[in-house]
């Protein structure tokens, strides 16, 4: 029997217009984790959506070969017969069914119809016991937190008795501490001979635990590296992701003069919208100058999009109370239309849920926030409004169709850039941007900076949130750090370093 | 012919539902042996189903925002009733009259919209309450009769005509003008809005493609004219409904709270997160079917001359039908006036032509409910395919 538990031969799927597979091979050892990397719109997750008959037998060319048999699955479950089982990025259980019912759903522990539920308790523990994850099987998942959701997921996955597990960015929503102990699993269900496959963006993840990496670029397969054998850095692999050597991840800011403070968050306060009794922003004081990139760097769930949402027009939390300056004057932001008026941008950390009109055009999404700036007596001149987001697609550089394209076709980057486009149309001075380069390509990331850069060299003041320690120290003059509500520490570009705002951070 | 392929391809939808509603007609015309397209009968074809096209009007807003209202028909009825009962009992006169019913409209769109709009209880159970608390307020105020007859100036609401200028001749005269008037509106706005776009140094069709398709709408309202000149001229009501189409048309197409309309169903949190005021947008679009349903009920009222408890009974399923017909999603976010508004003619074709058939209403019943399915079926699959 060959070593390879899986083999991909020569996949070719082809969507209407694109071709987003093009001869990609894939070739997965037994009981390896292998990560597959790639720039969104590479092919990795069309890729496996074949590998799991999400897209069924004969919609594709090439072979699988699982096991040593060529595959013909005609749907899911065809595959999770088989032990191959996907964990899609965005999580797929039912948050008012309980942690019980999700793991056992379309699989129940049922004779004729009814079923036994001491037995899908009962199973449900050992599951969770395998995943270590210490939580009574009939609690809602919508009282889980998004890591502990994701620990859920995998113990579904082991109750199908799963041989090759594939996880699409499993820890994309997770937070550092989170994302850790989801690794340790993957490590420790390698021990027990299942076999993963991993699409991350997070190159340090890949590499403090892949076997093996297999790269896409452009629906085609560029390279398989193998991470024990090989002097393997994350510039080798962003290499062979881009084509091109990265040689600076952040675009350099240059001749970007830092001017007074134009904008002040003064003890600002907001409780938790459920339980109104947890503070969830604990009086915060926060500075921004004219031409400056202020970092905000913590976990998710310190505080931070509470704090952005809170102050864009009380978006979020209860019980608010603190003052806003801009140029030294307290101005109101108690509703999101104040806070436009006043300057005040905010792009959110979930970009479909609450940035764009998915349903809706490139240009209708640009246009949406100064609609006054397109129309003469609430009469929209749709000349205008072409003109515009003609003039945002080609600054920006967005790869569209054409400005009708819907931004639901749009990759994430690109998702990204006119959100971005909308906000500098409205031409506001300050941008809060919540983590703006969240699951989008190393190419588009260095897109996004350089239009951060273009802000200050503006003189607008950006507000920059990340999770991620490189994005921070790389792009921001000044940076806070926060945990639990509160800020914990401030410091300088020349200061800053990652060791000093973890210790801080957790 | 690259460019008309283009066209087609891109306006699958909205020329899919002008060709379903060509074709139905013709189907129709040609199975009732020429009696639906005499012009006695498109001019019943208007007058039966202005009611329900001002209510699809009104319900596209609705739509567009994610929500619907099955309480229209109620209302409808409800208002309806108070009109007959202060025409006939207390003999007021039919502006007074027509105000009140109107406000009585907004008062019950206020009401809906507040509990939808500010206090998040789901439309569908605001609007089934209303549906039952308003049903059960019009037979009360009737006393479970009809109250009837009405002045025949509340009665020229639903069937007169527009006066003739020269009366006499063989077809309408005023009908004639204002057709041509029409016409020229048409040949002027695409003149219009065909120079802005070169203007702007953007693509447009060709003229000879631009001038064929002007000349094809010109020659469709040309032929409506002559079907009205041809009878008794044009429905007052018609009158009132082109307006509302023309001016609703406008509304979410140009200006900025239509905009705001779309964006609000596709994404409740973005729009709101974008500086639209969602709440009142929503308590807006309540307010502003409260206040068609009360017209389309005096209408209605008037068609019968006589406020009658039954008034109403399922229009709220046509109203919410010839949108989802017309191409609205159920989800918010798509949908257009136009396209209600040939949902809601495919529908009272259809009707008109089965009666002409001797169908029963039954029967009638079935087979709209199954034209329904099949149109929403025709438009997931054309999206599908996008």
């Amino acid at each position: 029997m060959s070593e390879y538990i899986l083999e991909m031969r020569n996949i070719t799927k082809e969507f209407p217009g694109v071709k987003a597979l093009d001869n990609v091979n894939l070739q997965v050892k037994k009981g390896e984790i292998h990560a597959l990397i790639g720039e969104n719109g590479a092919g990795k997750t069309t890729l496996m959506n074949v590998l799991s008959g999400v897209y069924p037998y004969g919609t594709y060319t090439g072979d699988i070969i699982y096991n040593g048999e060529i595959c013909t699955f005609k749907d899911i479950s065809q595959s999770e017969q088989k032990g191959i089982v996907i964990i899609h990025q965005e999580m797929a259980l039912i948050p008012y069914l309980s942690i019980a019912e999700n793991i056992f759903l379309g699989n129940e522990t049922a004779k004729n119809g009814i079923i036994n539920w001491n037995e899908c308790i009962n199973r449900t523990r050992q599951l969770l016991e395998k995943v270590g994850l210490d939580e009574n099987p009939n609690t809602l998942i919508t009282n889980l937190g998004v890591g502990k959701q994701q620990l859920v997921e995998i113990a579904k996955a082991l109750s199908k008795n799963v041989q090759l597990l594939i996880l699409d960015e499993p820890t994309s929503a997770l937070n550092e501490q989170d994302s850790q102990k989801l690794l340790n699993l993957i490590k420790t269900l390698k021990e027990r001979g299942v076999t993963s496959i991993m699409i991350s963006h997070k190159l340090h993840e890949i590499l403090s635990i892949a076997d093996r990496i297999t790269i896409l670029r452009d629906g085609k397969t560029v390279e398989t590296l193998d991470c024990h054998s090989s002097e393997i850095t994350e510039d080798r692999v962003i290499k062979g992701m881009v084509g091109r050597e990265l040689v600076d991840r952040f675009p350099k800011r240059e001749n970007v003069k830092i001017g007074d403070v134009i904008f002040e968050i003064r003890n600002w306060n907001a409780y938790h919208e459920q339980s109104s009794e947890r503070k969830v922003v604990d009086n915060v004081n926060i500075k921004v100058r004219a031409g400056e990139v202020v970092g905000i760097a913590g976990l998710v769930g310190s505080g931070r999009t509470e704090l952005a949402m809170s102050v864009f027009g009380r978006s979020y939390g209860k019980n608010i109370s603190g003052e806003v300056y801009k140029n030294g004057k307290k101005i109101n932001t108690s509703t999101v239309a104040s806070a436009i008026k006043n300057g005040i941008a905010y792009l959110s950390e979930d970009r479909k849920k609450y940035g764009l009109v998915l349903i809706g055009n490139v240009k209708d999404n640009v246009v949406l926030t100064s609609l006054d700036k397109v129309s003469k007596n609430s009469v929209i001149d749709e000349n205008k409004e072409i003109v515009v987001a003609e003039n945002t697609v080609k600054r920006l550089n967005v790869k569209c169709t054409s400005i009708l394209q819907k931004t639901m076709n749009l990759s994430g980057g690109n998702q990204q850039k006119v959100i971005l486009g909308k906000w500098i149309f409205t031409d506001s001075d300050i941008y809060i941007l919540d983590e703006p380069t969240r699951g989008i390509d190393v190419g588009a990331k260095y897109e996004v900076y350089k239009i951060i850069n273009d802000l200050v060299s503006r003189g607008k003041g950006v507000i920059l949130i990340s999770s991620e320690l490189p994005e921070i120290l790389g792009m921001c003059d000044r940076i806070y750090v926060m945990s639990e509500g509160k800020i914990k520490g401030e410091f300088d570009r020349e200061q800053a370093t990652q060791e000093k705002i973890i210790k801080l951070v957790i | 012919m690259n460019t008309i392929r283009r066209l087609l391809k891109e306006n699958t939808r909205e020329y899919g539902m002008i060709i379903a509603l060509i074709v139905i007609v013709l189907l129709f015309q040609l199975i009732t042996g020429g009696v639906l397209l005499k012009p006695l009968n498109v001019t019943n074809i208007v007058l039966q189903n202005s009611y329900i096209l001002i209510l699809a009007i009104g319900m596209l807003p609705v739509i567009l925002i994610g929500k619907f209202d099955l309480s229209v028909g109620s209302v409808a009825g409800f208002v309806g009733a108070v009109a007959a009962i202060l025409v006939v009992k207390y003999n007021m006169p039919f502006l007074p009259v027509f105000l009140i019913g109107l406000i009585i409209g907004a008062l019950v769109g206020a009401w809906q919209g507040l509990w939808i709009a500010y206090a998040n209880i789901p439309a569908f159970i605001v609007t089934l309450s209303s549906m039952l608390i308003f049903r059960g307020f019009t037979i009360a105020v009737l006393d479970g009769r009809s109250i009837g007859p009405f002045t025949d100036t509340f009665q020229a609401l639903s069937s007169s005509f527009l006066p003739d200028i020269f009366s006499g001749g063989v077809l309408h005269f005023t009908t004639i003008i204002l057709g041509i008037i029409g016409c020229i509106a048409v040949i002027l706005i695409t003149i219009r809005s065909r120079a802005e776009k070169l203007r702007y140094g953007f693509e447009v069709n060709p003229p000879s493609l631009e001038i064929a398709k002007t000349a094809l709408i010109c020659f469709g309202i040309l032929l409506l004219t002559y079907f009205f000149a041809a009878y008794k001229g044009i429905p007052t009501v018609m009158v009132l409904v082109l307006a509302l189409i023309i001016l609703y048309s406008f509304i979410t197409n140009m200006t900025v709270i239509g905009r705001r309309l779309y964006a609000l169903g596709g994404n409740e949190r973005a729009a709101a997160l974008s500086g639209i005021k969602t709440k009142l947008l929503t308590f807006i679009s309540f307010v502003n079917l409260g206040v068609l349903s009360a017209l389309a009920g005096m209408i209605f009222a008037a068609r019968l001359n006589a406020g009658t408890p039954k008034a109403g009974n399922g229009f709220e399923l046509d109203a919410i039908a010839a949108c989802f017909i017309g191409g609205a999603s159920s989800s918010g976010g798509i949908g257009t006036v136009t396209g209600a508004i040939i949902g809601a003619l495919i529908m009272g074709v259809m009707n008109n032509g089965m009666s002409i058939l001797g169908i029963s209403i039954d029967w009638q019943q079935s087979i709209k409910g199954l034209v329904l399915l099949l149109a929403v079926a025709f438009d997931l699959y054309t999206k599908s395919r996008e």
